[in-house]
Parts: C-alpha cells; sequence; structure tokens
C-alpha cells in the first residue's frame, strides 16, 4: 500500500468516527425520549395532571408540582429579568472593555454562570430562607433561582445588544438623542428579539433546576397548591426526583408520566424562543 | 434639556447598580461559605477533614475526612470527560469540516436539546436504563453505581465540550486551513496536526469548564451513583460524591446548626473553591483570546 493510499484510508476511517459519534450522540436523545415515552405514556390523563401526588401511584398526580412550578418560574423571570438585562447594557453601553475592572465583572459573570446549582442552593438557604426567614417559600425559591440565571441572562443579553450596528445609536445621537434615549428608544427595541429569546432559553433552565431547590427545603409532599409567594412549595423535577428515588415500578413510571409533562413544557418555550429568532431577529452577530 | 441630562446619569447610575450586584453575589457565597465552615473547622481540624480517609458524619463514632467524597466526584468526572472529549472533538470537527448544511441542521438543534434536558431527568435514564443495561452486560454491577453516571454526566456535557470545541477551531484564521488543505492535506492531517495544536489552549479551557461542570453535577450522580462514600476505583460500586452528599443531608431530618449540618457547608466550600479555581481558569483563557483578537 502506498503512503496516499493509506493516507486516504486514515482518512476515510477519522470521517466515519466523527459520523458515527455524531449520530450516536442523536441516537442517546432518540433512546432517552422513548424509553420515557413508553414508560410513562400510559400513565398521562388529565386526572394526572389534575391530583394531588399519593401514597397509591394510580392515584398520583402532579397538580402542585406544576402550580409551584408556574409561581415560582413567574416570580423568578420578575427579579432576574430586569436585573440581568441592566447589567448587560451596562456592560456594553457605559463601559469601556479595555479596563481592569470591567473586564473582572465579566469573568466574574461567567464564573457564576458556571457555579455549581447546589451552591446557589446553600446560598439562598442561608440568606433568604434563613437571613430574611422566608423559609422554603415560594418567594425563597425564586429568588435563589433569579441568582442562578442572573449571569446566563446577562450574558446573552450581551449578545443581543452586541449585534445591533453603531449606525443605529449614531442616527439617533445625530437626532439629538441622549444616550439614555438611545438605550431605550433604539437599542433596547432592536436587540429585544435576542433578549427573549435569551430570557425564555434561561427560565426553561430554571423550570428544570432541582437541587437547589431541595436544599432550600421545598418540599417533597405537597398536597396543596400554593396561594401566595410566602407559601410553601413543591416543583415538577423535585416531584420527579421524589418518584425517581422510590424503588417500585410504578412509581419509576409516573416520574416518566411527570417527565414527559416537563419536557413538553421546555420544548415548547425552546420552539417559541427558536421562533422568536427567525422571525423578529434582524440583527445577529 | 437639563432634566434630561440628570435621567441620563441616573439612568447610569441604576445600571450600576446592577452590574454591582454580580459582584456582591459572590462576595456574599464566599462570605456565606467561609463564617460556616471557620465554625465547622473550629470543631472538626482542618486537617483531618481534608486528608481523612472516612466519611461516617452520620453515625457514631464520626468521622469527618471528605476525601471519599472527593474520591467518588473524581471517578465520575474522569469517566464523563473521558466521553466527551473525544466524542465532543470528533462531533466538533464533523461540524465544522464536513457536515452537509441540511445535516447541520438538524444536529446543532439536537445537541441543544440534549443540552437544555434537565439533569434529574438524566439521572432517572441513567438509573432506570443505562444501569440495567450494564447490569445484562456485567452482572456484578451495583444497583447504584458509579459507571452509569460517568456516562449520563458525559452525554451531559458532551453539547458544551463540541461547542467549545467548534468555537476553538472556528477562532482559527482561515489561512491556516486552507494552507494546509492547499498542501494535499487530508481532513485528518488538518484537525490532527494542525487545528487541535493550533487551538490547545482553547480546547484546553474547555476541558477545564467541562471538568468544572462534572464536578458541580448534582442530580444525575444522586440518582444514579449511590450515597456510599467509599475510597474505591472500581466504577462498579456505589459511591458517593460530594453534592450528593449535600443533597442526602438536605432530604433527611437532620438538626439545624448540628454539625452534620455545618458539613454541607464545609463541603460546599470545598466543592465551591474547586469549581471556581477551574471557572475561572477556563473563562480567564477564553476571554483573554478574545481580548487579544479585538
Amino acid at each position: 500500500m502506498t503512503t496516499k493510499e493509506r493516507r486516504m484510508k486514515q482518512d476515510m476511517l477519522f470521517r466515519w468516527c466523527c459520523r458515527i459519534v455524531t449520530f450516536m450522540a442523536l441516537g442517546v436523545l432518540l433512546v432517552l425520549l422513548s424509553h420515557i415515552f413508553s414508560q410513562g405514556f400510559k400513565w398521562l390523563s388529565w386526572d394526572f395532571i389534575n391530583s394531588y401526588p399519593s401514597r397509591f401511584a394510580d392515584q398520583a398526580g402532579i397538580k402542585s408540582a406544576v402550580w409551584g412550578s408556574i409561581w415560582v418560574i413567574s416570580f423568578t423571570a420578575i427579579f432576574s429579568v430586569p436585573f440581568g438585562v441592566a447589567t448587560a447594557f451596562f456592560l456594553e453601553e457605559y463601559s469601556n472593555s479595555n479596563s481592569k475592572f470591567v473586564r473582572l465583572l465579566q469573568i466574574n459573570i461567567a464564573n457564576l454562570a458556571g457555579m455549581p446549582s447546589i451552591i446557589y442552593g446553600l446560598l439562598g438557604l442561608t440568606l433568604f430562607a434563613r437571613g430574611i426567614g422566608l423559609g422554603g417559600s415560594v418567594l425563597t425559591g425564586s429568588l435563589t433561582l433569579s441568582l442562578l440565571i442572573l449571569p446566563v441572562i446577562v450574558i446573552a443579553s450581551q449578545e443581543a445588544i452586541k449585534a445591533v450596528p453603531n449606525s443605529i445609536r449614531y442616527g439617533a445621537y445625530a437626532m439629538g438623542a441622549r444616550k439614555w434615549q438611545v438605550i431605550v428608544g433604539q437599542v433596547l427595541p432592536a436587540a429585544l428579539p435576542g433578549i427573549m429569546t435569551g430570557v425564555i432559553l434561561s427560565l426553561s433552565r430554571a423550570i428544570g433546576e432541582t437541587a437547589p431547590l431541595i436544599i432550600i427545603g421545598a418540599l417533597s409532599y405537597v398536597a396543596f397548591t400554593p396561594l401566595g409567594p410566602f407559601d410553601d412549595f413543591t416543583v415538577l423535577p423535585v416531584q420527579i426526583y421524589n418518584w425517581a428515588g422510590r424503588p417500585q415500578e410504578e412509581f419509576h413510571e409516573i416520574a416518566s408520566a411527570g417527565i414527559i409533562v416537563l419536557l413538553a413544557v421546555l420544548f415548547t418555550m425552546n420552539l417559541v424562543a427558536i421562533m422568536i429568532r427567525q422571525k423578529f431577529q434582524k440583527y445577529r452577530m | 434639556m437639563k432634566s434630561s441630562i440628570v435621567i441620563d446619569n441616573v439612568f447610569k447610575s441604576v445600571l450600576f447598580l446592577c452590574v454591582a450586584m454580580t459582584l456582591l453575589v459572590t462576595a456574599t457565597v464566599i462570605l456565606i461559605l467561609g463564617t460556616e465552615s471557620f465554625i465547622f473547622f473550629q470543631k472538626v481540624s482542618i486537617f483531618d477533614f481534608l486528608f481523612g480517609l472516612k466519611w461516617e458524619p452520620l453515625l457514631e463514632p464520626k468521622s469527618f475526612g471528605v476525601l471519599p467524597l472527593v474520591a467518588g466526584t473524581f471517578l465520575v468526572v474522569v469517566g464523563a470527560i473521558a466521553l466527551a472529549l473525544p466524542a465532543g472533538i470528533l462531533i466538533a470537527t464533523y461540524l465544522s469540516e464536513f457536515a452537509s448544511e441540511r445535516s447541520r441542521s438538524f444536529i446543532k438543534p439536537a445537541l441543544e436539546i440534549l443540552a437544555g434536558i434537565p439533569t434529574v431527568v438524566y439521572g432517572f435514564f441513567a438509573l432506570t436504563f443505562i444501569t440495567p443495561v450494564i447490569r445484562t452486560v456485567l452482572p456484578q454491577t451495583e444497583v447504584f453505581n458509579a459507571l452509569s453516571a460517568a456516562i449520563v454526566v458525559g452525554v451531559m456535557i458532551l453539547p458544551m465540550v463540541a461547542s467549545l470545541c467548534d468555537d476553538g477551531f472556528r477562532s482559527l484564521p482561515r489561512s491556516l486551513k486552507e494552507g494546509a488543505y492547499g498542501l494535499g492535506a487530508t481532513t485528518f492531517e488538518v484537525i490532527r496536526y494542525i487545528l487541535i495544536p493550533a487551538s490547545g489552549s482553547r480546547i484546553g479551557a474547555a476541558v477545564v469548564l467541562a471538568v468544572s461542570r462534572a464536578v458541580g453535577e448534582t442530580m444525575a450522580v444522586t440518582l444514579a451513583a449511590g450515597a456510599t462514600p467509599k475510597l474505591t476505583a472500581n466504577p462498579l460500586e456505589s459511591i458517593q460524591t460530594m453534592t450528593s452528599y449535600i443533597v442526602q443531608v438536605s432530604m433527611g431530618d437532620t438538626p439545624r446548626g448540628g454539625i452534620e449540618y455545618m458539613t454541607c457547608f464545609a463541603v460546599g466550600a470545598l466543592l465551591f473553591v474547586m469549581t471556581f479555581a477551574m471557572n475561572f481558569i477556563g473563562n480567564y483563557f477564553i476571554n483573554k483570546m478574545k481580548w487579544e483578537q479585538a
């Protein structure tokens, strides 16, 4: 075999490795989804969504978990979005990205985005649950999750703001606008689709979070729906964890049914985010 | 006109306050973990904690050697990286070098979906699917084992590794690659001798960030790897990681302010120091290259 033939063979082999590994990764996704659907689909019913959890698998449902998730995510959005977007605007519009301080801020935000979620749980437990005395309430949960997704919102919003071309800013300045008017009147609307995409994706991350909420004391057995921000709660992933940890097969099956509901919500949010990106985003990096 | 200038300054200050909050979060985490573990280390010597070989804080006689938890964590992390790094590089190569536009358009979203699946779902998948599969091949495997946790954590960090490697390949000047192709190099040779060496520090940073993510991973290892802190290199046995210990204590009825409770913060502090150091190094290198390009 000549050197050339050997090199071509090696290259073919390598290309096939790349293809096979890539499609194996997609295969894992398919196996995961089909495993969960085959286990849980038969348990899905309106009763399952509209019943409280129970000791008996066939009577158990996710009503309290669904309502808990809705409460927590609503408050998380209210807390985290304004702060995250404001931070992104300061970093992109007001700060000099060459200064040491701004670089420190930037690395700090990237570090916060990579901090294990369980550490946010310890933070929320000490600061909100016991420090302010909110206990294991909806408010503690949403404040903790807000801190968790804040850096993600900042980074996504920064990308969206960066993508807005300078001509828009200069045009507004030329009309005599002051800086805040440029930002609020021109840059924010232009960057909004990108920001919204980032916000929806980070909220969908918050919906799936389990560990920090277990740490702050979200209960695993809740037979009521929260009526206000100071009530105790459970969320869908915590309920799934609780069922998945039991040895009985039926509980694994209703855990699968819960996962189907959770994934349906997440995929819908992702789809909406992608649609916003396709339809409204004029400027991209 | 005057009021407009005032609004301008107020607006800037409000935005700055939000930025300051991000620093405050880091400071608060350090303060909380620092004070709580300081109290703990007055009761348990820091030497016993860091180098002790036995972790039995909930049973009498108590012993607080954290090494079994660290070893359990690293067993999972090493397995996960061994799976995710080669696979991530191959996927990045496929996407950046010879995937057709059509396959890219469904592979990228599929990887994003893989990255967006909650970790508790991965844990459930490991426990109810991967472990039974391993047990049919290797019957001596325990119900809770480090291997299935390592596999599932590897799948979980795969999209992140692939996309960071892809960024690394893309950040290189085209001329490098085109030059090698022009000299008649094959794709394999371009990847092996040009792209990987030239983007080495980016790939290194990607690995560091991926390790940090795997170290902090909680729900998948809690569900799949068990709750048996022990020093072992056998991935078929049940182990316990630092994160799953914290969850175990939080699920139980250990009294607040007790020594078991404080161990959570000591373990949390160790976890924070490890991940913070790795994130700092990884992000520093990735950002440094961005600044140099700019």
